[in-house]
């Protein structure tokens, strides 16, 4: 959402509508009658990226119990504390060895200036792991950067390719986003070039919406089967993951494995989009760390917990978010948002570009406009060449080890020879909320909230 | 292997029943294997993706019914379904032909940007949904939300089509002999041009069938929803 040329006249700060009484109504705050008024001057609904925005329970509501009289912990620069994983080792051949337990989540060329997605690949093949395509198709750009390519398979099969199907590493079905559980893609016209166009097999400069459902199968029986078909065409070598957005968790990722999925991925509702609905993002889909003990439960129950991968997204900003949520269960987690950023999505170096688009850095969520000034969200070759693929490439990876290093330090101190080694036990919550959520207790206490 | 049996120096036999069909699709994803290029796959007792993923000029007949998803994502490949097929036949389908001599089920040819499919009984619903560039011809009718968003190619219907007919078509023609139960939002009747009538003659002779194409109607978008606009909302 456009926030409109900030007021400049001094004197109008907080403290000067404060001093005079003025009192700002918490139900009709000034977004939400910003809102209204846009809503009744142009009819359309408020489009934009990024996930949920509003405060949620999360990661930071939880805290770890590191080691100390009857917990031993690791030397935090002489013992070792590993990283690597393995994803999709339950039918395919040809499994992927990731070397740390951070992916990079799929966003589409389209959403996405080539130039980014060469970052992304670059970013994440320095440090050992995979990218993802989207609602787009596959690039060579991002084929070439990508030493582990994840393939996306959704309803819309823009660009769906046997070719790019065989030349990927892994074979991602997805049915829903966190941001829109239950939605399908968008992308406006401004961002309908040529290229993309010729991609999605789509007129240039049309409002595209793609499918929400898949075209040619329904419900989780029917899944059974497409799963096999893509591996019959893939000869079996390559691992299928199944994406749902954070909804029914529990019986979605049940399903996931009887329909044969070897990674399941397990998307909140911080999970960001390139465009979608406001209204969709902020009120549609549970909060992430709900998600994560639901999924862990139904690949317990079924006895394939760390069998069938799993991976979480949504609202991952640091080593201290991945490592809460591998200590809860997931085997991985994926960024998005946080990638961008570390591309240089909402740099305050461009604040002035952010002003003259009626945002400000730290705000900027019109990735939609395709007006992007960090040459990312765009498909204008003039923006998009001011990202540098090989440095945002660098500074992902540099994110992408900080983040690793931090996740790696709290295992130490938890005494954990493995990241994935961390376990609920490691954990309490800092309120209540989040102590019914994630299923720890509220520290302090040994009260889990509905048991 | 004794159930790849050579029948001629240039023909072979799959029996579905007896390789299986792993053992199937990985010999036709590896045509040098086989001992020609002309494949009978024998007792397919409803086996899903049949022959799919196939890369190669091979021509290939499937001797009896089909499950879901036979010849899915076919690039070059030639294969004639003596049979009924299940949902998807064809889907995604790239290039080459396929043809089903008997009915399809729904999503026949979906999402498939290329090649030529031909069903000379019925398809049930979503035949063509979201087709990309791929020619359908089907001999008989179509059921509900067939050419659903479809984005290019042509669909030619030699009997009648279902409800929502070429829902929130983009830029795929359609062209209907019979009656259309109800048209979907954004799809028109459009005129027949000299254009067309070639184009359509020629489809129809591609796929073996010589009807006068003056008795068809042609069908596509009239534009109105490629931009979102408040007005609209109702169409949808």
């Amino acid at each position: 959402m456009a926030v409109g040329q900030p007021t400049t006249q001094p004197g109008a700060s907080a403290d000067w509508r404060a001093e005079h009484g003025l009192r700002e109504s918490a139900t009709f705050d000034r977004a939400t009658i910003h809102e209204i008024q846009r809503a009744a001057a142009t009819g359309v609904y408020d489009i934009r990226g990024w996930g949920a925005k509003r405060p949620l329970p999360h990661f930071d509501d939880l805290v770890f119990l590191g080691a100390s009289m009857s917990r031993y912990p690791l030397e935090g620069y002489r013992e070792r504390c590993d990283t690597d994983i393995v994803l999709g080792d339950r039918h395919a051949s040809k499994p992927l060895h990731l070397d740390i337990p951070v992916t990079i989540a799929g966003m589409s060329f389209g959403a996405l200036s080539a130039q980014a997605k060469e970052a992304l690949g670059r970013g994440a093949s320095l440090v050992g792991t995979s990218t993802t395509t989207g609602d787009g198709g596959m690039t060579p750009e991002e084929r070439g950067h990508s030493r582990l390519l994840v393939y996306q398979y959704l309803p819309s099969r823009y660009g769906m390719n046997p070719d790019d199907l065989r030349a990927a590493d892994a074979i991602e079905v997805v049915l829903g986003q966190g941001a829109k559980p239950g939605g399908g893609g968008m992308l406006l016209g401004q961002k309908i070039t040529e290229r993309v166009a010729r991609m999605r097999t789509l007129p240039v400069g049309i409002d595209q919406r793609s499918a929400s459902r898949h075209p040619d199968w329904t419900g989780p029986d029917d899944l059974t089967i497409k799963i096999n078909e893509l591996r019959e065409i893939t000869d079996w070598e390559k691992p299928i993951y199944v994406k749902v957005g954070a909804t029914r968790t529990y019986y979605d990722v049940k399903l996931a494995v009887h329909a044969g999925a070897d990674v399941v991925v397990v998307d909140g509702m911080q999970g960001g989009t390139a465009a979608t609905q406001e209204v969709f993002i902020e009120h549609v889909g549970i909060p992430t760390l709900a998600a994560i003990p639901q999924a862990v439960q139904a690949l317990q129950e079924l006895g394939v917990h760390r069998k069938v991968q799993l991976i979480v997204s949504g609202g991952i900003r640091g080593g201290a978010d991945l490592a809460k949520a591998l200590s809860l269960g997931a085997d991985a987690v994926s960024i998005g948002s946080a990638a961008l950023i570390a591309l240089g999505d909402n740099d305050p170096a461009l604040e002035a570009d952010y002003r003259a688009l009626g945002s400000a850095a730290g705000f900027y969520d019109d990735f939609q406009d395709g007006l992007d000034p960090a040459g990312i969200s765009t498909q204008d070759p003039v923006l998009a060449a001011r990202l540098d693929p090989v440095a945002g490439g660098r500074r992902l990876a540099n994110f992408l080890s900080v983040m690793t290093m931090e996740a790696q330090t709290i295992a130490r101190a938890c005494g954990k020879a493995h990241v994935c080694h961390l376990e609920p036990e490691d954990l309490v919550a800092l309120s209540i909320e989040a102590a019914a959520m994630a299923r720890v207790p509220l520290a302090g206490t040994d009260w889990i909230p509905g048991r | 292997m004794d159930t790849l049996t050579p029948r001629t120096a240039d023909a072979v036999e799959l029996d579905l029943s007896g390789v299986g069909l792993r053992e199937t699709n990985r010999l036709l994803h590896h045509p040098e294997e086989l001992t020609g290029t002309t494949v009978t796959i024998s007792h397919p007792q409803g086996a899903h993706s049949v022959a799919a993923g196939l890369d190669a000029p091979l021509v290939i007949t499937v001797a009896g019914h089909v499950g879901y998803y036979a010849a899915g994502m076919n690039q070059q490949a030639t294969i004639t379904v003596d049979g009924n097929c299940g949902p998807g036949v064809a889907e995604n389908m790239m290039s080459g032909r396929v043809r089903v001599r008997g009915n399809a089920s729904q999503s026949a040819g979906a999402t498939a940007h290329g090649g030529l499919l031909i069903i000379d009984g019925d398809a049930g619903a979503r035949c063509g949904i979201s087709m990309k560039g791929v020619d359908i011809v089907v001999g008989g009718n179509v059921g509900h939300s067939s050419a659903f968003m479809a984005q290019a190619g042509r669909l030619v219907v030699r009997g009648d089509a279902g409800d929502g007919f070429g829902d929130s078509i983009y830029e795929a023609r359609l062209y209907v002999r019979g009656r259309v139960a109800s048209l979907g939002a954004d799809c028109v009747a459009k005129d027949m041009g000299p254009d067309q009538l070639t184009e359509l003659a020629g489809l129809l002779e591609a796929a073996g069938y010589d009807d006068d194409p003056a008795e068809y109607t042609r069908y596509g978008s009239a534009r109105r929803l490629y931009h979102f606009h408040t007005d609209n909302a109702n169409a949808y």
